[in-house]
């Protein structure tokens, strides 16, 4: 499964769990606006270091995080290289 | 020094069957020997009124070297056998110790520049004990489980025992066992129920097996049997664990869950099983017999048994006789100018009852919302399918930390079902926990460490 649609299934999945309704996940949709809450959020990059082997918020040395689901998805598509 | 004649321990002997023993995996001491023996070549009278380190290697000889010291040293410092040597020279320092008990197996340079070395063994040689002035020993008790040196608790005989209210038939047919070592709190106070209480006591050995273990508790006959959780539940996943049937079953040192009572209750039907709460420092608190996790909320706020307990900060603190009178050679004061110890033990009241939900200084932080592993791992450890369970905090960019569970399942034919166990415990926990409590992942594990002292050790690294 490719990068993004881990993170989309991921996603869809938190929500699930928690109980949350998600916004349509495009490229431009806004985090903050996305449905999930900062718990939902850690969970996720949790999930993500489990799957993907990377957590690149915790191995980065400046405090970076993405605003949009695109840049989001970029910031994993990088550090997997 | 005051001369006191205050009870020692010799006294409890005098009158003990001679079918009471001490056993461990190499050979047995019959302790009522020491009426009219030695375990220490004769040389007690040379060790009267010091301040005596008690660094023998095996249990056995500990138990022995205790009786006859009881009562004639000024100060008894207990070696746990897991106490770091590069902490031995500060301690030994702080205690004034000016001598030192030793047995075959203790290393040569342990203690090795304290002059008066004195070697203690079975077979107890008969001899004749001439009385020596008795004094009120102070028996020091090392802390366990926490960093840099450890504190030394004193207490003495009458603070020790405070909490053994029903005398035992002195008639030798009781035998305790314990997985605890008894030179720590949890396992000084069940050698101290067996020789008070004129019963016999089968210790456990360095290195061995539990199953091992277990085959000698089983062969003499153990009727009262103790440990924590953490080595309850070990043992039972032992299939030795079958061959052993108390009468007695008793857990104390960690939070006694519903899911471990029960399990006991499964294995031993016909006994009595008890919880006790109790540390080093505020001694024995109480006993909880009804098979429930937790304590009746109205022994919170009188006196029960000379013990008085009350809850400020959400930690419950205790005055009591049986805590202990002070820290040796450190200017910490371990009670308050009320003289209740801060246990750092954190209550939480539902229904009728108290329940233990962790340490004051173990809260994991997830984006402010605070947690106690040990509530999270009392839902886990009560789906069937588990045995135990550990929650650490993961660091996590966005809140901080998340929780994450270690878990060592009953039996290890799981394999094929492990991703549907998963799920299984992780909708179990999302049923009973809020959201922030949820374990974010569950790992299967063949064991967790569970330290010297018997408790499962936080940090499993």
């Amino acid at each position: 499964m490719s990068v993004k649609l881990t993170i989309i299934d991921q996603m869809e999945q938190i929500a699930r769990e928690h109980g949350k309704i998600l916004a349509p996940l495009k490229e431009d949709l806004v985090l903050a606006d996305c449905g999930l809450d900062s718990l939902g959020f850690a969970v996720l990059v949790a999930r993500l270091e489990d799957t993907l082997g990377i957590d690149p918020f915790t191995a980065a040395e400046d405090a970076f995080f993405p605003v949009t689901l695109g840049e989001f998805v970029k910031v994993y598509e990088h550090a997997r290289h | 020094m005051p001369v006191t004649d205050a009870p020692a321990l010799r006294d409890a002997i005098a009158n003990a069957s001679a079918a009471c023993f001490f056993w461990d995996r190499a050979g047995c001491a019959r302790f009522t020997d020491l009426n009219r023996g030695t375990s220490l070549g004769g040389r007690c009278a040379e060790l009267a009124g010091r301040s005596v380190l008690v660094a023998t290697a095996s249990q056995l000889t500990t138990a022995l070297a205790l009786i006859e010291l009881d009562g004639a040293a000024r100060r008894l410092l207990i070696l746990p056998p897991d106490a770091e040597s590069d902490h031995l020279g500060a301690v030994v320092e702080a205690a004034g110790i000016d001598a030192v008990i030793v047995d075959s197996a203790t290393p040569a340079d342990r203690a090795s520049d304290i002059p008066l070395r004195v070697n203690c063994s079975p077979p107890i040689v008969a001899a004749t004990v001439d009385p020596l002035p008795r004094v009120k020993t102070e028996w020091i008790l090392m802390t366990s489980g926490t960093t840099g040196v450890p504190k030394l608790v004193a207490h003495d005989l009458e603070g020790l025992t405070a909490a053994m209210r029903t005398p035992s038939p002195a008639d030798g047919a009781e035998v305790w066992g314990t997985f605890y070592d008894i030179r720590r709190y949890g396992g000084l106070q069940i050698y101290l129920r067996a020789v008070c209480g004129g019963a016999s006591l089968v210790l456990s050995s360095a290195g061995e097996a539990v199953g091992d273990h277990l085959a000698r508790l089983a062969e003499h006959g153990v009727t009262h049997l103790s440990g924590t959780p953490s080595q309850w539940r070990r043992a039972l996943m032992v299939p030795a664990i079958r061959n052993v049937a108390p009468r007695y079953v008793r857990l104390s040192g960690e939070i006694a869950d519903q899911a471990i009572l029960d399990s006991l209750r499964a294995a031993f039907p016909a006994a009595v099983i008890g919880h006790a709460y109790a540390s080093t420092e505020a001694g024995v608190v109480f006993d909880v017999n009804d098979g429930l996790a937790g304590f009746p909320a109205d022994y919170v706020g009188g006196v029960r048994d000379g013990v008085e307990l009350k809850i400020a900060d959400g930690s419950l603190r205790v005055r009591s006789r049986g805590a202990a009178f002070g820290y040796v050679g450190s200017g910490q004061s371990l009670a308050d100018a009320d003289g209740f110890v801060d246990t750092g033990d954190i209550l939480e009241r539902r229904g009728e009852r108290y329940h233990f939900a962790g340490r004051t200084g173990g809260i994991i932080n997830i984006g402010g919302l605070k947690v106690h592993p040990e509530e999270i791992e009392a839902v886990i450890n009560r789906h069937p399918q588990v045995r135990m369970s550990l929650v650490r905090p993961k660091q996590n960019p966005v809140t901080g930390a998340v929780v994450v569970a270690d878990v060592v399942l009953k039996s290890e034919g799981e394999g094929a079902r492990k991703i549907e166990l998963k799920d299984d415990i992780l909708k179990f926990c999302r049923e009973t926990l809020p959201r922030h409590k949820v374990p974010v992942a569950i790992s299967f594990v063949p064991a967790l460490r569970v330290a010297a002292s018997g408790k499962l050790l936080r940090r499993q690294g």
